[in-house]
C-alpha cells in the first residue's frame, strides 16, 4: 500500500461496523484472466477480493464487486456461499458492487462471475465453516472430528442436542481470517448447488421497487441535459445560451467541452437544451454502412498468427476441392432497455455517485480522475443494472453527473435519452473475416487459413480436427486499433468476437459439407476429434430429432456448434423463409450446452434462452447505420430489435458435466444464432447468406 | 401552462400542479416519486413506461398529464403489495420471467390490461398484445408463459 491507496485492509475491515466473522478472499485467481486487458489496480489491497460476515442476527452477507446484470449473479453466488457454509440459502444476502463496501474487482463480463470468481467464494466459505468448526469444538468441548455443520448451526454428530449456532459462536467477536487451503465439499455433497434457486431479486423487480441507477435522485436532484455532437469527430464552433438561460430555474453549466442545462424536472431541463444554439464543425463523412468494409480492410492493423499447426502448403496439395469466401458483420447496438443513468451527490469532500455500470471499480478510477479527488473520496454504488451485456463498462455517465454535481453544488442525475445511448454506444465492431479452405476426397477438412479483421481474436482458432491451418487476427474490440479505424466507439458485446468467428466457422462448415454432398452433422462429427463437442452435438441432435440430409433439403433446418471459454454448446434450428417477402421465422430452437458443473439450472436454462432470443436480432435485423461518426440509428423504430412475434419454441438442454470445473453461461449460446439460421436458410431455399444481419433485402437478393 | 390536476392514483386521489404539458411519466417518477415506471424510448416504441389509464394501457412518457385530469391511473406499484401480489407479479416471480427487470413493470401492466380485456387470452392474442413492450435480456419464452399462468390462476379463482 502506497501513495494515493485506495482502502488498506485495516480500513476497509474498520468501515464495516459490528461483530463477525471475516473471511478474506485472495486475488491472485482473478489476475489470471486476459492480463493484458487488465486495468490498472491503482494501489488496491492486494491480499483480498471479496469476503463473507456472519452476523449474530445468524444471517450471512457475501461482499462482492460484481454487479447484477439480469443474469442472476446474486441468487448463484449466494447457492455458492450456502452450500459451502452449510447456511439456509434464504439467509443469504447479497451485497454487490459498492466500491466503499466491496473489495475490488475487475468487473462483471467474459462470463467470468462463476467461472472465475466462483471458485475464490467456495474457498472462502468453506474456509468460514471450517473456522465456525472449530470454535464450536471449544464451545463444545469435543474434537472437530465429532462435529457437524447444517442450517447455520454446529452440532455433536451423535448427540444432537449438543448444538451451538453460527449465530452464538460469532456474537461479541470480531474474527478475522485469511484464507487458507480447506477443502470444498465435493460435488456428490451438494444440496444447494445444481438445484434451481428461487432468484434473490424476483420481488424487488415484480413489485416496482428494485432501484436502477436513475431512480435514486434525492429531492433536490437536478436533472442534467448537455450539449451533444452530431457526429462523433465533430468540433463545437460556437454556442449560445441566452435562450436557455430564460428558462425559470434552469442553470447552465459550461466546463470545457461539457455544456449541460440543469432543471429540477427533466422535461424542463430537455425544453431548455432545445433553445442551446450550438454550431459544429464536422468533417465530410468518409464511410457508411455500405463502404466501410473496404475501408476496414485496408485501415486494420497488421494481424497476428494467433494458431498454427502444419503447413498450409501441404494442406492445399491434399485438397480435391478448395473454397475461399469472406464474411461480413455489421456494428451492433447493446441497446440495453435502461439506458447510462448515474446520480452523483458531492458532499464534504466525498463523492458518491450510483450507476449503472458492470465494472464500478474501473468508474471510481474514471471519477476520482475526472474530479481530481483521491480514491478514497469517490464512492460508486451500483444499483440493479438494466441490462449490460458489455455495453456498460466504461460509465461517461457517471463523470458528466459528478462534473456537473461538483459545479452545481446539488446532486446531478444524468439519465441518457435513447439517441445519446444509441450515440455513445460502443458497437460491436463491424468485421471481416475471409477463410480459404480444402477438403479432401473423402471429406475431411485438410486445409484452413482464417484471417479476421476487427472482430477480435477469441475463440478464432479452429477446434475442428485438421492438420494443415492457421488463424490470424487484425485488430478486434479490446482495442489497440489505429486511429480513426472505426467512426465511432466500439467495445465488447455479448461472447465478443466469437459471434463473429462462429459465424464464419460453422457458416463455412456447412459450405464444405453442402459441396461435399453430406449431411452437416455428420460431416461435422466426421471432422471433429474433440468427444465433448461430439457429445455436445449428439444430445442436440436427438432432442431435435435430427434425419440427414446434404443441404438444401428444403426443410429449413439448421445446426452450428461452438466453445466459448471453456463451455460447448450445440444448436439445432428450424425456420421458414417467405421468398417473395425475404422474411424469416424462426420456428423452433434446441441448444445443448456442456458448462460443467451448473451452480443453478434453471438460472442457465434462462441465460440460454436469452441468448437464443437476443441473437435472433443480430442474426436477422440489428445492424448500425451511419454516416461517418453520425450514427442514424437514434431509436427502435429504425433499430429492430427481438419482439415477442419472433419468439421460436425454445428447448434448452444442459449436459451433465460435474468434473469439469463450473464455466459461464450467459454468453455462449448466443455465438451460434449467427450461423445456425443462415445454415438453415441456405437448407430451405438454397441462398448462402455470407453477410449479417440477414435481412429481407439480402435474403432476396441472394435468391436471385 | 402550470395548472393543477386532479387524478386517482392506485385508489387514492392526488393532486398535481404542474406543467399541463408534461408527461405522465415524469409527473409519476419526479413530481410523486413512484420510480416502478421506468424510461426507455420516450417515444412510445419499448413500453417500459406503460401504465394504467382507466383500464387501458398506456404509454406515459408520451401522455401528457392534461389527459389524465379526473381518470384512474394504476401503476406497478399499486397493482400489489410485496405480501398480496397480483396473479402476474406471482406468476412472473415464480418463473423468473425476467432478468435485468427494468421492462418487467411496463410487461406487467401491459399484461394488465390485456387480462382485463381477455382473461383468458391465447398464445397469438398475447404474441400480438405484447408485441411492442422490448425485453433485451430475451424473457420473451417466459413472460408468456408467465401471463398464461396468470391467466389460469385468475381462472380458477385464486389469489
Amino acid at each position: 500500500m502506497t501513495g494515493e491507496g485506495h482502502l488498506s485492509r485495516r480500513g476497509f475491515l474498520t468501515s464495516l461496523a459490528g461483530s463477525g466473522l471475516f473471511v478474506l478472499f485472495r486475488l491472485e485467481p482473478l489476475l489470471a484472466q486476459e492480463p493484458a486487458r487488465l486495468p490498472s489496480r491503482l494501489n488496491y489491497p492486494t491480499d483480498f477480493n471479496a469476503y463473507i460476515r456472519i452476523g449474530k442476527d445468524g444471517r450471512t452477507t457475501c461482499f462482492v464487486g460484481k454487479v447484477e446484470l439480469g443474469q442472476g449473479a446474486m441468487t448463484s453466488l449466494a447457492q455458492l456461499v450456502a452450500e459451502e457454509l452449510d447456511v439456509p440459502f434464504d439467509s443469504v444476502d447479497m451485497v454487490m458492487g459498492d466500491t466503499d463496501l466491496c473489495p475490488w474487482d475487475m468487473g462483471t463480463f467474459g462470463s467470468l462471475t462463476i467461472r472465475q470468481f466462483g471458485p475464490v467464494l467456495r474457498r472462502a466459505a468453506a474456509e468460514a465453516r471450517a473456522v465456525l468448526l472449530h470454535l464450536a469444538a471449544e464451545r463444545l468441548q469435543l474434537p472437530v472430528e465429532q462435529l457437524a455443520a447444517k442450517a447455520a448451526a454446529v452440532s455433536a454428530a451423535r448427540d444432537p442436542g449438543k448444538r451451538v449456532t453460527y449465530a452464538q459462536l460469532v456474537q461479541g467477536k470480531r474474527i478475522e481470517r485469511h484464507l487458507e487451503r480447506v477443502p470444498v465439499k465435493p460435488v456428490s455433497a451438494f444440496t444447494v448447488v445444481g438445484k434451481p434457486a428461487p432468484r434473490k431479486d424476483a420481488l424487488a423487480k415484480v413489485t416496482g421497487k428494485a432501484k436502477y441507477a436513475g431512480d435514486m435522485g434525492m429531492p433536490d436532484t437536478l436533472h442534467a441535459r448537455i450539449v451533444r455532437p452530431p457526429a462523433h469527430e465533430a468540433t463545437l464552433k460556437n454556442v449560445d445560451t441566452s435562450g436557455a438561460e430564460e428558462i425559470a430555474g434552469a442553470t447552465i453549466v459550461r466546463d470545457g467541452d461539457l455544456i449541460a442545462v440543469l432543471h429540477s424536472r427533466p422535461d424542463v431541463a430537455e425544453q431548455a437544451l432545445t433553445l442551446v444554439k450550438a454550431e459544429f464543425d464536422h468533417p465530410a463523412p468518409t464511410v457508411d454502412e455500405k463502404t466501410i468494409f473496404d475501408h476496414l480492410l485496408k485501415a486494420a492493423p497488421q494481424g497476428q498468427v494467433v494458431g498454427e499447426s502444419g503447413n498450409l502448403e501441404e494442406g492445399e496439395k491434399l485438397a480435391a476441392t478448395l473454397f475461399d469466401l469472406t464474411y461480413l458483420n455489421s456494428y451492433v447496438s447493446h441497446a440495453t432497455l435502461e439506458t447510462h443513468s448515474a446520480v452523483a451527490k458531492i458532499e464534504n469532500g466525498k463523492a458518491t455517485v450510483w450507476v449503472s455500470t458492470q465494472a464500478p471499480f474501473m468508474v471510481k478510477t474514471q471519477v476520482s480522475q475526472a474530479l481530481g479527488m483521491v480514491p478514497q473520496n469517490v464512492r460508486i454504488i451500483t444499483p440493479y443494472v438494466g441490462g449490460g451485456f458489455g455495453g456498460k463498462t466504461l460509465a461517461r455517465q457517471a463523470v458528466e453527473a459528478a462534473r456537473l454535481a461538483k459545479i452545481a453544488g446539488k446532486p446531478v442525475q444524468v439519465v441518457w435519452d435513447r439517441a445519446e445511448e444509441f450515440f455513445y454506444d460502443t458497437f460491436r465492431p463491424a468485421a471481416i473475416v475471409k477463410i480459404r479452405s480444402g477438403l479432401t476426397t473423402a471429406g475431411k477438412i485438410c486445409l484452413w487459413d482464417y484471417k479476421v479483421y476487427c472482430a477480435g481474436d477469441r475463440e478464432a482458432k479452429q477446434f475442428y480436427d485438421v492438420a494443415h491451418q492457421r488463424t490470424i487476427s487484425a485488430g478486434g474490440w479490446q482495442g489497440g486499433n489505429p486511429e480513426g479505424l472505426h467512426p465511432f466507439a466500439i467495445g465488447p458485446w455479448r461472447a465478443p468476437s466469437v459471434n463473429t468467428n462462429t459465424f464464419a466457422r460453422e457458416s463455412h462448415i456447412d459450405v464444405m459439407a453442402a459441396k461435399a454432398g453430406a449431411d452437416p452433422l455428420r460431416f461435422r462429427l466426421n471432422n471433429l476429434a474433440d468427444q465433448r463437442m461430439v457429445r455436445v452435438l449428439k444430445a442436440a441432435a436427438d432432442r431435435f430429432g435430427w434425419t440427414p440430409r446434404r443441404a438444401p433439403s428444403g426443410r429449413g433446418v439448421g445446426v452450428a456448434c461452438a466453445i466459448y471459454l471453456g463451455t460447448y454448446v450445440a444448436m439445432f434450428a428450424e425456420l421458414e423463409v417467405d421468398k417473395i417477402s425475404g422474411r424469416v421465422q424462426v420456428k423452433r430452437v434446441v441448444c445443448a450446452q456442456d458448462m460443467g458443473l451448473i451452480v443453478n439450472p434453471d438460472g442457465a436454462r434462462q441465460q440460454m434462452e436469452g441468448c437464443i432470443t437476443m441473437g435472433l436480432g443480430y442474426a436477422l435485423t440489428e445492424e448500425v447505420r451511419f454516416k461517418g461518426g453520425e450514427v442514424l440509428d437514434r431509436n427502435f423504430d429504425t433499430y429492430e430489435i427481438p419482439r415477442f412475434s419472433w419468439l421460436p419454441s425454445i428447448e434448452t438442454i444442459l449436459i451433465e458435466n460435474d468434473d469439469a470445473p463450473a464455466s459461464g453461461c450467459g454468453e455462449p449460446p448466443i455465438v451460434c444464432m449467427g450461423a445456425v439460421i443462415a445454415n438453415a436458410i441456405y437448407d430451405a431455399v438454397g441462398a448462402r447468406l455470407l453477410q449479417l444481419p440477414m435481412t429481407p433485402a439480402r435474403i432476396k437478393a441472394a435468391l436471385k | 401552462m402550470m395548472r393543477a390536476v386532479s387524478f386517482r392514483l392506485n385508489g387514492k386521489p392526488v393532486r398535481v400542479t404542474v406543467d399541463d404539458e408534461r408527461m405522465l411519466l415524469w409527473v409519476l417518477r419526479y413530481d410523486l416519486g413512484l420510480t416502478g415506471t421506468k424510461y426507455g424510448c420516450g417515444a412510445s416504441l419499448c413500453g417500459a413506461c406503460t401504465v394504467i389509464v382507466n383500464n387501458e394501457a398506456v404509454r406515459s412518457c408520451s401522455t401528457p398529464i392534461k389527459d389524465i385530469a379526473r381518470k384512474q391511473v394504476l401503476t406497478i406499484e399499486g397493482l400489489g403489495r410485496p405480501d398480496r401480489l397480483h396473479p402476474l407479479q406471482q406468476a412472473f416471480l415464480k418463473l423468473h420471467a425476467f432478468q435485468c427487470g427494468y421492462c418487467t413493470p411496463g410487461m406487467i401492466m401491459s399484461a394488465y390490461a390485456l387480462l382485463l380485456k381477455n382473461p383468458r387470452p391465447t398464445r397469438a392474442e398475447i404474441l400480438d398484445h405484447m408485441e411492442d413492450n422490448l425485453c433485451r435480456c430475451g424473457s420473451h419464452k417466459r413472460i408468456i408463459e408467465a401471463i398464461q399462468a396468470a391467466a389460469q390462476t385468475a381462472k380458477r379463482g385464486a389469489r
